[in-house]
């Protein structure tokens, strides 16, 4: 389910042309009728994508808070990559990166 | 709780004893029997007989023990008939522990007799021995201040805990400590001595003789005020005065700063050199190094990717992919931690903060200086054979080296050096922070680039550097003060220098000349030894003349020249030469100068053959590898022949 929502990111990329400013993108049409849960899609300006899969039994996560959310995770991928000795596609190792993730998740929760 | 001793073991009076002890007791218990047998029985000693081989501890290590304590060894002796151990013909817990209160007794003075063992006495001291578990015994006014001395290993950590706890109750315990707590620092003695060869286990062995000369003024000022101390403290004092220095000078800083973990502390020498490669790497020390210049560097020390990645995030505080000085020798510091087989800690320790150490930065530009100036006296003052050289050495290093916990607590550098330092040094002090802190690295520079010395030419070129105004013999002097002055400093410490290479194995690939070094410069350093002493005593009359670089070369120069000749009239020839120009010298300087010159050429002779057979080997290697890649690529050649026929066909 992810990859098909890499899918339609991609998609939407390609169909922003010019408004790539815009850095957010927000997903709510990704329902499928057994699971519900949201995808929310974010792309940096190198074209990095954050796919967010959110469970609807939360009740739904306001638009900031996603929006938020995104923010935080972009900042702490961009300390990572600050590391000379990350490799851009490795997974991510960082600890400050996933205590930040996870304390996310918890905040949410 | 109280142990009632006596049982079934023997006739022995009973045995009170109080927590702390039992503790310890047991502990120590423990050890000894955990070494002989494996399955000690360490808790609360059977009431009944114990055979042997489940709770006893054996005699060895009971002996080492016993002998660490100090005691003579009649009065061990006597221990070990009284406690009953001939007797029954082990070490039972019972047996171990009137053992241990009569070598507490005894070294409180106390006659080894029974009756000792019935009073309240504090826990027994051993030391001079390698074993963790005597250095938590002493005094309770010692151990808070040691307890953030205790070396590296974490479990120690637990220990410290319980020490404080036996602490405290050793305190409400026994008023009667208060006549024991006169020898205040015989317990330190031991305990010191114990801690530093924990601790020079691990670090190198520079630490002890490095901060020696500045530290035994701190505790000529002890011994003075502890002359109640027994017989059996002063050959341990004799002795232990290097290491002793070196744990006063922890436990002055521990208890300045109040940071309990040492491991992560970057001494003196580890700055030093943390901060010449930094300069190897980026010559402005005010600047920062790139990620990808740091990561080829911190690659070299073979750590994994992850690992250093790991370290990386640690040390980048600010997360913008460049190191400054200070998250340089963070980084630097843990990597040297994890090859000396330290876990990464979770989190950035406080002594590697970049606020930590970046109030310590200023003092360690001039600090460098400083130590270029009077490296020499430092290893020659060793010994306390001349208190007033070495006070004076020692008191300005010893402004260098508080200053870095007392800017943690006063904030004010200069503050704290002038109420550190009570002689005229601080002035020079100041003044040198005050000038150009660029002379500094100009002067040390040639300095840490032969010390780190990537490579013999750089060398030679930083020697170059330094400023045109001095003629040409003094840009081989600075090249062969900087080689002499490393020289002094190496072979000084040439376990420390082993050492201090061998912590970051392969960390900056050190090149053989620096290794070679020490051994090649050993014949000029019978010369250097003569200089420190005229160095020192010259010092005072050159502090004016420091201030810029020009005279302060021609004044090291001096040094030498003096050395050579061991005249006195030199220093004042000197002065009046390094005040005037350089240009201008009287006719014995320049005769020196000639000599001076053939040993600077030959020093320079030596490093260019070192540099030579360094290249030949690099040489011979490629060209190995020159030849294999020249073989692959026939073989891949012939393949694609034999190959084309069939297509062509």
């Amino acid at each position: 389910m992810v990859h098909t929502s890499l899918d339609v990111v991609d998609e939407k990329i390609s169909a922003m042309g010019k408004a790539l400013v815009d850095q957010r993108e927000l997903y709510l049409g990704l329902l499928y009728p057994t699971e519900d849960y949201k995808v929310y899609g974010y792309v940096t300006n190198s074209k990095v994508k954050f796919v967010m899969v959110v469970d609807s039994s939360n009740t739904a996560l306001r638009d900031n808070e996603i929006r938020s959310m995104f923010r935080k995770l972009h900042n702490s991928y961009t300390d990572v990559m600050c590391n000379p000795f990350y490799n851009p596609g490795d997974r991510i190792q960082s600890r400050a990166f996933e205590n930040m993730v996870t304390s996310m998740m918890i905040q949410v929760c | 709780m109280e142990v009632a001793a006596g049982g079934g073991c023997g006739t022995g009076p009973p045995l009170l004893l109080s927590d702390s002890e039992q503790q310890c007791y047991s502990e120590l218990f423990a050890r000894c029997a955990g070494a002989a047998s494996g399955g000690p029985g360490p808790g609360p000693p059977e009431g009944t007989r114990v055979a042997p081989g489940t709770a006893t501890a054996a005699a060895g290590p009971v002996a080492d023990l016993f002998r660490a304590s100090q005691l003579p060894p009649e009065t061990l002796h006597q221990i070990t008939e009284l406690c009953g151990a001939k007797r029954v013909g082990y070490f039972g817990p019972t047996q171990f522990y009137v053992a241990l209160k009569l070598i507490a007794a005894a070294q409180s003075g106390l006659p080894v007799r029974t009756e000792s063992i019935k009073c309240e006495l504090p826990l027994p001291r051993f030391g001079m021995s390698k074993s963790d578990g005597e250095i938590r015994f002493g005094n309770p006014a010692e151990l808070h201040g040691k307890k953030v001395q205790i070396p590296y290993l974490p479990t120690e950590k637990n220990s410290h805990k319980r020490m404080d706890d036996e602490d405290k109750q050793q305190e409400s315990q026994s008023p009667t400590m208060s006549p024991l707590a006169s020898p205040p620092s015989s317990p330190p003695h031991y305990q010191r001595v114990s801690l530093s060869h924990g601790y020079s286990k691990l670090r190198s062995s520079t630490e002890q003789m490095h901060p020696a000369p500045y530290e035994t003024r701190q505790p000529i000022g002890q011994p003075e005020g502890s002359s109640s101390e027994g017989p059996g403290a002063k050959p341990l004092r004799r002795q232990a005065s290097l290491i002793r220095s070196f744990s006063v000078e922890r436990e002055l800083q521990d208890n300045n700063s109040n940071y309990p973990d040492e491991p992560w502390r970057i001494t003196e020498e580890q700055r030093e050199y943390y901060v010449n490669q930094f300069r190897s790497l980026q010559p402005d020390p005010s600047s920062f190094i790139s990620g990808s210049v740091a990561k080829n560097f911190f690659t070299k020390s073979k750590l994994s990717i992850p690992e250093l990645s790991y370290i990386w995030e640690l040390s980048d505080a600010d997360c913008d992919g460049a190191l400054t000085l200070p998250e340089f020798c963070a980084a630097f510091h843990l990597i040297v931690a994890r090859k000396n087989g330290y876990p990464l800690p979770e989190g950035l320790p406080p002594t590697l903060q970049p606020e930590y150490l970046q109030a310590a930065f200023p003092k360690s530009k001039w600090e460098c200086a400083i130590f270029d100036s009077y490296s020499e006296s430092m290893p020659a003052n060793q010994q306390p054979c001349d208190l007033n050289r070495m006070e004076k050495t020692s008191a300005k290093d010893m402004a260098d080296f508080p200053v870095p916990t007392q800017d943690v607590t006063t904030g004010d550098d200069k503050q704290a050096l002038k109420s550190t330092v009570n002689e005229p040094l601080p002035k020079d002090v100041a003044e040198d922070t005050a000038t150009s802190k660029d002379c500094y690295s100009l002067k040390a520079r040639p300095r840490s680039r032969s010390y780190s010395s990537t490579s013999i030419e750089e060398t030679m070129k930083r020697g170059e550097d330094p400023p045109t105004p001095p003629p040409r013999p003094q840009k081989t002097h600075s090249r062969a003060s900087s080689l002499d002055l490393n020289k002094v400093f190496q072979p000084s410490v040439p376990a420390a220098n082993s050492g201090l290479l061998h912590a970051p194995p392969a960390l900056p690939p050190r090149p053989c000349p620096t290794q070679s070094e020490p051994v090649s410069e050993a014949d000029l350093h019978p010369q250097l030894n003569r200089a420190p002493s005229q160095a020192a005593e010259s010092s005072p009359a050159k502090k004016d003349a420091i201030h810029a670089q020009p005279p302060s070369k021609p004044i090291r120069r001096k040094f030498r020249s003096e050395n050579q000749t061991t005249e006195n009239q030199e220093p004042a020839a000197a002065v009046g030469g390094a005040a005037s120009a350089a240009m201008v010298k009287p006719h014995p300087t320049v005769q020196k100068q000639s000599s001076k010159q053939k040993k600077a050429i030959q020093t320079a002779i030596r490093k260019n053959k070192e540099a030579n057979a360094v290249l030949a080997r690099l040489n011979s290697e490629l060209q190995q590898q020159l030849k294999e890649v020249h073989q692959e690529r026939i073989a891949l050649e012939n393949q694609l022949e034999q190959l084309r026929p069939v297509t062509v066909l």
